[in-house]
């Protein structure tokens, strides 16, 4: 009889890998000083504070924060929609399909890089050094990551489009805009509107706390609320503001699902 | 010669529903530009812009090599650190939620609780969980930790659950038909099978932790948000300017490294 049972491979990488790894976890838990039992002490002892929190919310407090909840949306649709503006030419000359030089596509992307890289709330604390407190360095914020984002995510869209429509436009003489107009834009624009309406939703929930370094919005309002300690109001604001961030993200999840 | 050109049908009321569309989104975004306000630029704008490009002409190397605990390496170490724990937290914390969000585990009815569940944890913003879990667990790294950790569920979670659906049940049944129980069942089979996207998934998740850990300092829980807000709160472009330069270094790389691995993976 055959032997059914084939030998298991020597274990030895495998278990080396899995020791590196497991060392790697222990290590930077030990390193960021993450100890389970003390957390668990304070997590007892600072329930008290969660419940001056949400125990009751302070629902009173409402209507003072609608204007900045407003304008926390407010910012999330103006830096989407610059965003995403900047994002569409750039996608198409970022994609190597379409211009097919290195030297634009390779720099492009690297600065694309570098934009999504920068985290938003850095960014808005540097807008707000250079613009002021406000809104509008949120929104510049906003816009920059967005335009990162959304300019990765179609550029390569455009790289995995059906080739035959180009080809065919171009057999029969079709210059560059027509095959951009005819061939590639029809194929992209689903896409490209689901990802503008991903983006908002990421925007919507930076937008929400990038009042903590003075960039508008009802982050703002929640950094005032900590600072003098109301902690009723704070769970106000936490709960109103994630009921929001809520709706609007299961509302554009079900328009993404019926673009794409 | 027969006509070649087919004509678009036009369904009027498609070309209705079209125009509203664009209306509403055209009118909301004029609402957004009404509600944000352009106060102008800063008379000293121009100056701290120059300043800031100055500081990045100028980093400041000697803050970078400092290797004491007030240096950037330090900083740095303790940003990756953050990442790595928060992102194992929930990737362990996700498996019993995905097993929850799974239909072909729990069945419709439940899953549809799971989902709802999971996506309601993606939809809190990090940045408030870890002001939270500062107010209970004290300022530092291991509030940024917790926040990671319990944040990275909503995405993981989703993830993970749509990898244990798109699995091949004959495995789970054979195991099932033999007299497995619940607990051989989930890691004779289900885990075995998904493990590869697991593990590609957590990769991913932790790439996005490693920008999400350098804006936890910014509220005060660890990592190289604190010395960076510092930094550029006080003016002092040089310094910001190295942060943010070994930052994005920093990001780049470990993008890259765990790019390849998941390639591998999958």
């Amino acid at each position: 009889m055959q032997k059914l049972i084939v030998p298991k491979p020597k274990r030895l990488r495998k278990y080396s890998l899995i020791m590196l790894v497991a060392f790697m976890i222990l290590g930077s838990a030990w390193f960021a000083g993450f100890n389970i039992i003390e957390v668990l002490v304070n997590l007892f002892k600072g329930g008290r504070l969660l419940g001056r929190m949400f125990f009751p919310p302070n629902f009173a407090y409402i209507p003072r924060i609608i204007d900045p909840m407003l304008e926390t949306i407010q910012m999330a649709l103006v830096g989407t929609f610059l965003g995403a503006i900047v994002a569409l030419p750039t996608a198409v000359l970022a994609a190597n399909n379409f211009i097919k030089t290195k030297w634009l596509h390779v720099p492009l992307r690297l600065i694309l890089n570098v934009f999504r890289t920068i985290p938003a709330m850095v960014l808005a604390s540097l807008f707000v050094a250079i613009f002021g407190l406000g809104a509008f360095s949120g929104v510049v914020a906003l816009a920059i990551f967005t335009f990162g984002l959304i300019s990765k995510l179609t550029f390569e869209t455009i790289e995995a489009i059906d080739y035959g429509q180009v080809e065919a436009l171009m057999s029969l003489g079709a210059n560059k805009m027509n095959i951009l107009r005819y061939a590639i834009m029809p194929q992209i624009l689903p896409q490209y509107t689901s990802y503008t309406i991903y983006g908002f939703e990421v925007n919507i929930r930076a937008a929400a706390v990038l009042g903590w370094v003075g960039a508008g919005g009802i982050g703002q309002t929640l950094e005032y609320n900590l600072a003098w300690r109301q902690f009723d109001n704070v769970g106000t604001i936490i709960i109103f503001s994630f009921a929001i961030v809520l709706v609007i993200d299961l509302v554009s999840a079900a328009i993404r699902k019926r673009l794409v | 010669m027969d006509n070649i050109l087919i004509k678009k049908e036009k369904n009027p009321l498609k070309t209705t529903l079209h125009t509203v569309y664009y209306i509403i989104v055209f009118g909301l975004i004029f609402w957004g530009f009404s509600g944000i306000e352009y106060k102008g630029i800063m008379q000293t704008a121009a100056s701290s812009m120059r300043a800031l490009w100055q500081g990045f002409v100028h980093p400041d190397l000697v803050y970078a090599t400092n290797s004491t605990i007030d240096g950037l390496p330090y900083a740095i170490l303790e940003t990756i650190a953050i990442a790595i724990s928060g992102t194992f937290v929930s990737a362990i914390i996700s498996i019993p939620f995905a097993l929850l969000a799974s239909q072909n585990i729990v069945g419709q009815k439940v899953s549809k609780i799971g989902k709802l569940i999971v996506t309601m944890i993606r939809t809190f913003p990090e940045l408030i969980l870890a002001l939270i879990f500062i107010s209970v667990v004290g300022p530092g790294a291991p509030a940024g930790i917790l926040a990671l950790g319990i944040h990275s569920i909503g995405m993981l979670a989703k993830l993970f659950s749509e990898s244990i659906e798109s699995m091949d049940l004959g495995v789970k049944e054979a195991l099932e038909s033999c007299g497995g129980n619940y607990f051989e069942v989930l890691f004779r089979a289900v885990l075995p099978q998904v493990s590869p996207e697991l593990i590609s998934y957590t990769l991913y998740r932790f790439e996005i932790n490693m920008r999400a850990a350098s804006t936890l300092g910014l509220v005060g829980a660890g990592g190289i948000g604190a010395p960076l807000i510092f930094a550029i709160r006080s003016r002092s472009w040089p310094r910001a300017a190295i942060i943010i330069i070994v930052l994005i270094i920093t990001v780049t790389i470990i993008d890259q490294i765990s790019g390849r691995i998941r390639k591998k993976l999958v």
